[in-house]
């Protein structure tokens, strides 16, 4: 069946108001956050319920057409990049909070809420949602899901995984089904870990059971300017090692402290090589006590300033510098890329060495904005796209800051996921056998391969093949999804 | 292919081969042999010489929880993982190490400790655990310590170098066991970064890494993390590590009854005092009821925060920088060699959303006054986790009436409470949220009692996790019968 074919009964299952098929319309749905990967889907659908999607997934998996969730199109890696073949499932009219339970530390949401608006939600409770992806105003709980999201403060409290203790979800055949019980403990394999992260591959999300954490009694946010990265590094190390597990810990290098300041003024030490943002949360005392040694090994390491705030306002402030830092980047180069890639925190005064010195190599410019805490780099990497070239020569040094990530023990991604970007870089990580082994997930819960079919894995396997003689065309194969090798 | 072919087989693809003795039973199953490999390389020889002789295979650690679990329906070889017991990397800057599967958490606590640092895991009380052992919230009671000595003298046999009686990494990480610490560290699957897995016929794979922010590929971690060795044999897995604390303060309180100590355990979580875990222990159905808090931090900090945690509690409230006797004392490991006599007690893992404290206590009262029982109950009532624990002599029809009277009330009470809407001052009836949202697990039992009862209960999704193990395990080789739903 052709996917215009479909349009009547999908009209039927979301209504005319929830189904795209005008291709002026669909265009705005060619990519997510990652603007460099474009594909128009052939239709986009709108359900407002778990029944609809489950329906559409229904159709789709009858008809043999792939299909793509969508959240609100934040993701940084392609992971929603639709099929032009298949119909696109945008979740993001499905956006009630259905319950708040402050005693079990939890609540229910529909994939379509933001980040925010759970942590929104709780707070009259005490309470907050974790995971604090920068997109948090806008991004949706069910892409935190898809990505396993984490954010700046993922240092103390852990990802998107650590947090969700059961899944609604559609599988990839149209069954709606419960992962976990919501307690995180739920007798049998752990699907909700192993679904959480998965991108999008596994199935569609329609109603995920959240933890909630305690608002800390205190938050202290300090930021230090030193006069270069090695003397910022320096000073995480000596935190980490002090053990003392800030919430945050963030640094950035000149470059991106340029851009952020004639973004948004953040007025941030003046000539500072780099800048290191301390957040510590917790009891008032204890809070007291990290806050003096944090300051003091700054000090020991260089640094030429500290500055620490309390309340609300002043912490945004510190904030502001480095939430605008992607965006402000765009003020002083006309294009950019965004590496998201992990090294072991100890190796990270090396590998920025490297990178500046593939940088002055190059005559390409990185900035360079990370979770310091955590090891997780983010060069911006800078180019012109006016010049010829240019763009080829910022790609490849982007590729080889990812060999470095890899060769330092490191990851290609701490946080974006893999989606249609990375997936060529997952066999220098993972071997054969290793790739081989998680696709057998893939396997078990969507054999027919229809489920945003192409990402994470470079080549997919076909499910249910047995060494031997080949009987039969493999289903995928047959739909074009595999090729035969 | 004879049987006789098979010993030479073993031999070729593992050097320390023996057979297996009585003292080798997995829940009452007697093996053939007990293999114990050096290496990732010898385990994947020996997975693929039992895919070729069809053999069953148990992986097994210091065996302390080797009980767990309903009785394989095949066990023709244990892999015992007493050999895999290097660390391998200990990267304190990183806060992370890898370990091989068969280090114990003794061994490894000992280590860590000499950075300051901790796998945040409590092992069960009374088991060595290192010099950090009372940070870890660990009772050191000596005469503990030599019951448990005890069931690991019983697991050991192979050229294992397992110390006797502590849980190895790759049995707590199959298990998914955590202590009271769960509420702020979680579980193992919360603290492992990477994983190294070899799955019939022994193909070796891996996943994650050893960086902490990593998402690349699938989790395989999540998977086996809790799969009591369905999926496969554990090599080796890297974890996160955290910063043993300052200082540490338990705060205890005793009520007369389950709702007024319902009421300490909400409250205490409720504040912003951060507590790391908060244990509740009943003895019997007519004793106190005790709740425990633990604080971790700045020792001027823990001391200012145990004062506003003591007006919390409410009256009689102690306060101490070590656990009370009962701390954690559920954890069967300890259970298995007994407190409770010389026979096997029956140990349930009851889940639950932490609101419902209160339905699941009476759920657990009314359930044991049906079956004429009075079950001792333990556990981190504020992660919605308790254990209640039955007498090795009770009678088998009595344990499964316990056991099927507990199920049905946890339903109950879980499903009727209506969940609170976001403030709106409206109940949802709670249709929307998961069907089931409390469990009841029979973790270990008596042979009689195994008889009779349906050890995992009901399982969400099985038929999601019935295609993954065809999967991974096709053959059905690996550990089969033994997991929820007959996996």
């Amino acid at each position: 069946m052709t996917v215009e074919a479909m349009v009547p009964r999908m009209t039927e299952i979301c209504g005319p108001g929830g189904v795209v098929s005008d291709p002026a319309e669909l265009r705005t749905y060619e990519c997510d956050g990652l603007t460099s990967h474009r594909a128009a889907p052939a239709l986009v659908v709108l359900p407002e319920t778990a029944e609809q999607v489950a329906a559409v997934v229904t159709e789709c998996a009858r008809a043999g057409v792939p299909f793509v969730a969508r959240g609100s199109g934040t993701g940084l890696s392609g992971g929603a990049l639709p099929r032009t073949d298949g119909v696109l499932i945008v979740t993001s009219r499905m956006r009630r909070i259905i319950a708040i339970d402050p005693v079990s530390q939890r609540a229910i949401v529909e994939p379509g809420v933001t980040n925010l608006a759970v942590s929104t939600a709780a707070r009259p409770y005490g309470y907050f949602y974790a995971p604090d992806p920068s997109s948090q105003v806008i991004c949706s709980v069910g892409g935190n899901v898809a990505e396993n999201s984490g954010g700046a403060h993922c240092l103390k409290n852990g990802f998107t995984v650590h947090h969700v203790t059961g899944l609604q979800v559609v599988t990839p055949a149209g069954e709606l089904t419960w992962l976990g019980d919501g307690t995180g403990n739920a007798p049998g394999y752990d699907l909700v870990g192993a679904f959480t992260g998965s991108e999008g591959t596994l199935g569609i999300v329609t109603k995920i059971v959240v933890k909630l954490t305690r608002i800390p009694q205190v938050i202290t946010t300090l930021l230090a300017g030193f006069h270069s990265t090695g003397a910022g590094g320096t000073a995480v190390s000596a935190i980490i090692g002090a053990g003392i597990l800030p919430a945050a810990i963030e640094m950035m290098d000149a470059l991106a402290i340029e851009a952020a300041e004639a973004a948004v003024a953040c007025n941030y030490p003046a000539g500072a090589g780099a800048v290191l943002v301390v957040e510590l949360d917790g009891p008032e005392a204890d809070v007291r006590r990290d806050v003096a040694a944090v300051r003091a090994l700054c000090q020991e390491a260089g640094a030429t300033e500290i500055r620490a705030a309390d309340d609300p306002a002043e912490r945004a402030a510190i904030w502001a510098g480095r939430k605008s830092a992607f965006a402000a980047v765009g003020r002083i180069s006309s294009a950019y890329i965004v590496q998201d890639g992990v090294v072991p925190r100890t190796a990270l005064g090396e590998v920025l060495d490297k990178i500046a010195a593939l940088s002055s190599e190059s005559g390409i410019r990185v900035a360079n904005v990370f979770h310091a805490g955590d090891g997780n780099l983010h060069p911006l990497v800078l180019y012109d796209d006016a010049v010829p070239g240019e763009e080829e020569a910022a790609e490849k040094l982007s590729g080889a800051i990812l060999d470095l990530c890899i060769q330092h023990g490191g990851s290609i991604t701490g946080e974006h996921g893999v989606g249609s970007d990375k997936a060529k870089y997952m066999p220098k990580m993972f071997s054969a056998e290793d790739l081989d082994t998680m696709q057998l997930l893939r396997c078990a819960f969507d054999p027919a391969g229809l489920c945003n079919p192409g990402k994470i894995f470079p080549t997919p396997r076909l499910c249910g093949e047995v060494p031997g003689p080949r009987r039969d065309v493999h289903p995928a194969v047959k739909a074009g999804l595999a090729e035969q090798f | 292919m004879t049987t006789t072919s098979i010993p030479g087989a073993l031999a070729k693809a593992c050097r320390t081969v023996r057979p297996a003795g009585p003292r080798d039973a997995v829940a009452g199953v007697v093996p053939n042999w007990v293999a114990a490999p050096s290496g990732t390389d010898e385990a994947s020889a020996l997975l693929a010489m039992a895919a070729e002789h069809d053999l069953a295979v148990v992986p097994r650690g210091s065996g302390t929880r080797i009980g767990w679990g309903a009785p394989p329906r095949r066990c023709d070889l244990i892999i015992d993982t007493g050999r895999l017991n290097q660390i391998v990397e200990h990267a304190a800057g990183d806060l992370v190490v890898r370990v091989q599967a068969g280090v114990t958490l003794g061994q490894l606590a000992g280590v860590l400790a000499t950075a300051g640092q901790q796998l945040a895991l409590d092992p069960p009380p009374g088991l060595p655990s290192g010099p950090n052992g009372t940070a870890a919230g660990v009772a050191a009671s000596p005469a503990a310590g030599a019951m448990a000595g005890a069931a690991g003298g019983a697991a050991g046999g192979a050229a294992g170098g397992a110390a006797a009686g502590s849980p190895t990494i790759g049995g707590m990480l199959a298990t998914g066991t955590a202590g009271p610490r769960r509420l702020r560290y979680g579980t193992p699957r919360d603290l492992v970064i990477g994983i190294t897995v070899v799955r019939p016929p022994g193909t070796v794979a891996k996943s994650g890494g050893k960086v902490v922010k990593n998402v690349a590929g699938y989790d395989l971690g999540k998977l086996y993390a809790g799969s009591y060795g369905t999926l496969g044999l554990i090599t080796e897995a890297v974890f996160r590590l955290h910063p043993v604390p300052a200082a540490v303060v338990f705060v205890t309180a005793g009520y007369a009854d389950t709702a007024a100590a319902s009421q300490a355990v909400a409250a205490a979580a409720g504040t912003d005092l951060a507590p790391v875990a908060v244990e509740i222990d009943r003895p019997g159905r007519d004793g106190l009821v005790r709740v425990g808090v633990l604080l971790e931090g700045d020792p001027a900090g823990v001391a200012e925060r145990a004062a506003l945690l003591r007006d919390v509690l409410g009256a009689g409230t102690a306060a101490s920088d070590g656990p009370p006797p009962w701390w954690g004392a559920a954890q069967p490991a300890r259970l298995v060699t007994g407190p409770h006599g010389p026979a096997e007690p029956t140990v349930l893992r009851i889940s639950f959303w932490a609101a419902a404290l209160p339905g699941v206590l009476a759920a657990i009262d009314t359930a044991g006054q049906e079956a004429g029982l009075d079950p001792a109950v333990n556990g981190s009532a504020a992660a919605g986790v308790l254990y209640a624990v039955l007498d090795g002599d009770a009678d088998p029809a009595a344990a499964a009436t316990f056991v099927t009277r507990l199920r049905d009330g946890l339903d109950r009470a879980s499903l009727d409470r209506a969940l609170p809407d976001r403030g709106a001052g409206q109940e949802l009836a709670g249709g929307e949220g998961p069907p089931s949202r409390a469990s009841a697990v029979v973790l270990t039992a008596p042979a009689a009692v195994r008889g009779t009862v349906d050890m995992w209960g009901p399982v969400p999704s099985l038929s999601l996790m019935r295609a993954v193990k065809e999967q991974f395990d096709p053959g059905y080789l690996m550990a089969p019968g033994r997991f929820a739903g007959g996996l």
